[in-house]
């Protein structure tokens, strides 16, 4: 029997330098990714502090105009393409092997370059600043023709690296996303049907497809971009007979199921977490996870309602107002069921189940806006006002971010083998949720007062509501201090994990904290009953409990 | 009480139920009325419309929050685990008519608001019709509306990097400030000179991109007298910010005494902030990052103001 568990060998030993080399272990990059990600949070949270004292008065006063522009534009690209996809990226990469039983990605090696043209594009980016004339300033959409003006001429200039940043992202997205697919499908342990399968990895699956099917569009569009900034072509030049309009399509066209990318991940961690710390099933476990791919076939026809007021015709924006309601629908199934997941739980109201209740609080809110936006004659008057910025804030941070946040101190004690300080880790969710809602709520009664998004000074009858969004906003500056604090100090020195501290049930939760490197090795489980199986004393898998004798016995020798 | 309570809830607990849900449509009528508040000053016929529709919509939407932040409330204060208690819940894995039904509701919600903003769109539409876009071509003739909703008044709009220009091409007159008649349809037509722009008029809850290249018609119909505000509200570089002019909507009187009084105006040099900053600025050490030189003030009969207060 002992022949079947997986050999009990921490790697307590290994060097810490390994996370600064090319490593081909899913987990090694998982933290790679994550810490790279956070070191641009803190840049990017930076701008937004600079951005915020800008806008605390109403004339322009703090930077000058091009670096207003300049700086937003960086902030907006950084928390996207620097932040958000590669903290997500690293949770994928820690998650999907060890919830699946497999021994490390499909393709380790594929794996490892991506995550390295991640610090590439972003010292890239971070470069931009410094050449001649300063960074991209059109806004993380580059719009031409305001994009393609390049006031100095010169060959390298903001506008240009940007772009080469955004193809390089896309191209360590695309190969990510290759990698995340096969290993879903490909490499699931024994008896692991798809609906055995934890709602993360569906969510993952579905996020990673929407890569696959969007990202050449976007790729495709910024080269046409770069060739008209640099090259003189006319793809989107009007006085050249091209159609600054068809950038917009093809840009939105991924850039919209990009939300979806991040959202659907967040969902997964919402449906992992509320069953652990409720004690009760996921609710209709089968609904949730096909919601995902119902999501992810509408919110690939929806695009057009970035631009309702920007010369598309009647017709295409009923439509795109049909299909961007239609997505209420899978979403609402996925609040209902968390609803029904904690409803007779009972509830645990630790740091992650915090962030997942404070998460799905803001959620909701962002979706209510986001039904009034989808709506074609209320977008035409908050399009491209604050209104919207406060609505993809409160997805982004408030839902996103919470959630990234929630299964960082989830999952800290199973890949770090240490736990996370709890005194801490509810004062940074206080803050955050307190935080988040002061400087994002004030900014949706801007927008329907009609303060347009990226200005950088505004009339004075907006002085108030910004002036609460600042406040906001130096807050959840504050905020992270509390979470730097805890991840470093309990990492270094923090009590030691079991290898399931919060009782929860998934294959990972059945390996040591941190796991071995190759995960399972030759043992992995045979699974023979459905995830989440909290108060059905069923085992998930095949000699479970043998397998967690033998961790037991093992955290208790070392 | 909470975790044994019996699975059909007494008389009471319904009585509380049904108070505490009529209290919420209570409070989500009263957010529809408060919303009308959040919003500028009615000054078009399309504003009446929008308002009424996003006050709808605050209504269902605070109904709805509320009653998921109810049963959120609920669990955390009577689901809570107890102290030391690390046992399971009762595993309830899901409700198949439950599910149809939290389906099927929020589809209802969705297309009756869809069908509902359809008919505002088409009544939008008919208010003055939003899309009439043209190849930037002046040979071709103007307007093209059936003769019952033919606008009266008819403007060339130029936006730039960054000013505003109005023409009035029957009156010969030109401004950096956009008078309107009370009460009479309008038809503006959008060109842009370099990037695009967006012309938006937030009391009249229209908004327009004016794309490079083409000529965009775009009417509508003042219906208060006042001093507006016109804010670009597509990102157009440097001095997107500055780049707003005032709207000012007067009687028929008013308006025709205004324009024949600037047809009388020599020709000078209208508003644009962004030239006096780019002068000012041109004289600092360390002006910033690259810029844009921005174009040149456009000659206008009657500059008019940006500075006086304007009511949204």
């Amino acid at each position: 029997m002992t022949s079947t568990l997986p050999l009990a060998r921490p790697e307590e030993g290994q060097s810490w330098t390994r996370y600064f080399g090319f490593n081909t272990d899913a987990k090694v990059i998982g933290i790679q990714y994550i810490v790279v990600a956070f070191f641009f949070f803190l840049i990017g949270g930076f701008l937004a502090m600079i951005i915020r004292g800008e806008l605390i008065t109403p004339a322009s006063d703090l930077v000058d105009r091009t670096v207003y522009n300049g700086l937003y534009t960086m902030h907006g690209t950084i928390m996207l393409f620097l932040f958000i996809f590669p903290v997500l990226n690293g949770l994928n990469n820690l998650l999907i092997p060890t919830m699946i039983g497999a021994p490390d990605m499909a393709f380790p090696r594929l794996n490892a370059v991506a995550f390295w043209l991640v610090p590439i594009f972003g010292s890239l980016l971070i470069a931009s600043f410094f050449v001649p004339g300063g960074p991209a300033y059109s806004g993380w959409w580059s719009y031409p023709p305001v994009s393609i003006q390049n006031p100095l001429g010169n060959l390298i200039n903001g506008q240009g690296l940007w772009l080469v940043a955004v193809a390089l992202s896309g191209v360590s997205s695309i190969m990510g996303a290759v990698n995340f697919v096969t290993t879903i499908l490909r490499m699931r342990a024994p008896g692991m049907g798809f609906f055995r399968m934890p709602v993360f990895c569906w969510t993952a699956l579905a996020a990673q497809t929407l890569q696959l099917i969007g990202l050449p569009a976007l790729t495709g569009g910024a080269i046409m971009l770069l060739l008209d900034l640099t090259a003189g072509t006319s793809f989107y030049r009007p006085e050249g007979g091209g159609d600054p309009v068809l950038y917009q399509h093809f840009f939105w066209f991924y850039s919209h199921p990009a939300v979806y990318v991040i959202i659907l991940p967040v969902f997964g961690i919402f449906s992992e977490l509320f069953p652990v710390y409720s004690r009760k099933p996921l609710f209709g476990y089968v609904y949730v996870s096909v919601a995902s791919f119902i999501i992810v076939g509408l919110g690939l026809i929806v695009w057009v309602h970035h631009f309702f007021p920007s010369g598309v015709p009647e017709w295409m924006r009923n439509l795109f107002m049909f299909t961007t309601m239609l997505i209420a629908v899978p979403t609402g199934v996925k609040v209902f069921a968390w609803l029904g997941t904690i409803w007779r739980g009972k509830l645990q109201l630790t740091t992650p189940m915090l962030f997942c209740l404070g998460g799905l609080v803001n959620f909701v809110f962002a979706g209510i806006t986001g039904i009034m936006l989808a709506t074609v004659p209320i977008d035409i008057h908050v399009n491209n006002t604050y209104f919207v910025v406060g609505h993809f804030h409160y997805v982004i941070y408030g839902a996103a971010v919470m959630g990234i946040f929630a299964a960082i101190y989830h999952w800290f004690p199973k890949f770090t083998g240490r736990m996370p300080y709890e005194g801490l880790g509810k004062l940074h969710f206080l803050l955050t949720f307190v935080g988040a809602n002061l400087n994002f709520l004030p900014m949706h009664p801007l927008g329907l007062m009609g303060m347009p998004r990226r200005v950088s000074s505004y009339d004075p009858e907006f002085a108030f509501w910004n002036v609460l969004a600042s406040l906001g906003a130096f807050l959840l500056g504050v905020s992270i201090i509390p979470f730097l604090l805890n991840i470093i100090s309990s990492w270094a020195r923090g009590p030691r994990a079991s290898h399931n501290p919060w009782n929860a049930i998934g294959l990972e939760w059945l390996l040591p904290s941190p796991p071995p490197e190759d995960n399972f090795g030759e043992h992995v489980p045979t699974v023979i009953s459905r995830p989440y199986g909290y108060g059905s004393d069923e085992p998930l898998v095949e000699h479970q409990a043998e397998i967690e004798k033998a961790l037991i016995l093992q955290e208790a020798t070392r | 009480m909470t975790s044994s309570s019996p699975r059909r809830p007494g008389p009471i607990a319904l009585a509380a139920l049904a108070l505490w849900i009529g209290l919420l449509v209570l409070i989500s009528v009263w957010m529809a009325g408060q919303s009308y508040h959040w919003l500028p000053v009615q000054a078009s016929n399309a504003a009446p419309l929008v308002d009424g529709l996003f006050s709808f919509e605050t209504g269902l939407g605070t109904f709805v929050f509320l009653g998921v932040m109810s049963v959120i409330a609920w669990v955390v204060l009577m689901h809570r685990a107890e102290k030391y208690d690390i046992s399971d819940a009762e595993p309830i894995e899901g409700n198949t008519r439950l599910e149809v039904i939290w389906t099927l509701i929020p589809l209802a919600i969705v297309m009756g608001i869809a069908i509902y903003a359809m008919r505002i769109n088409h009544e939008l539409g008919i208010l003055g019709p939003m899309e009439h876009i043209h190849p930037h071509n002046a040979v071709e003739a103007q307007g093209g509306y059936p003769g019952d909703r033919l606008p009266t008044e008819s403007i060339e709009v130029v936006a730039r990097q960054w000013s505003w220009e109005f023409r009035y091409p029957d009156a010969h007159v030109s401004s950096t400030e956009l008078h309107l008649p009370i009460d009479q349809p309008v038809t503006f037509r959008l060109t842009s000179d370099d990037v695009i722009h967006g012309f938006y008029i937030p009391a009249f809850r229209l908004k327009q991109d004016v794309i490079p290249g083409k000529a965009i018609d775009f009417t509508l119909t003042p219906t208060r007298e006042g001093r507006y505000r016109l804010r670009d509200s597509q990102f157009s570089g440097t001095w997107f910010a500055t780049n707003q002019a005032d709207v000012v909507v007067q009687t028929a009187d008013a308006y025709q005494a205004w324009l024949k009084q600037a047809a009388s105006e020599p020709l000078q040099s209208g508003l644009s902030d962004a030239v006096g900053e780019y002068v000012e600025r041109q004289n600092q050490s360390h002006p910033g990052w690259a810029t844009v030189r921005p174009a040149p003030p456009p000659q206008v009969n009657v500059p008019g103001s940006n500075t006086l207060p304007h009511d949204a």
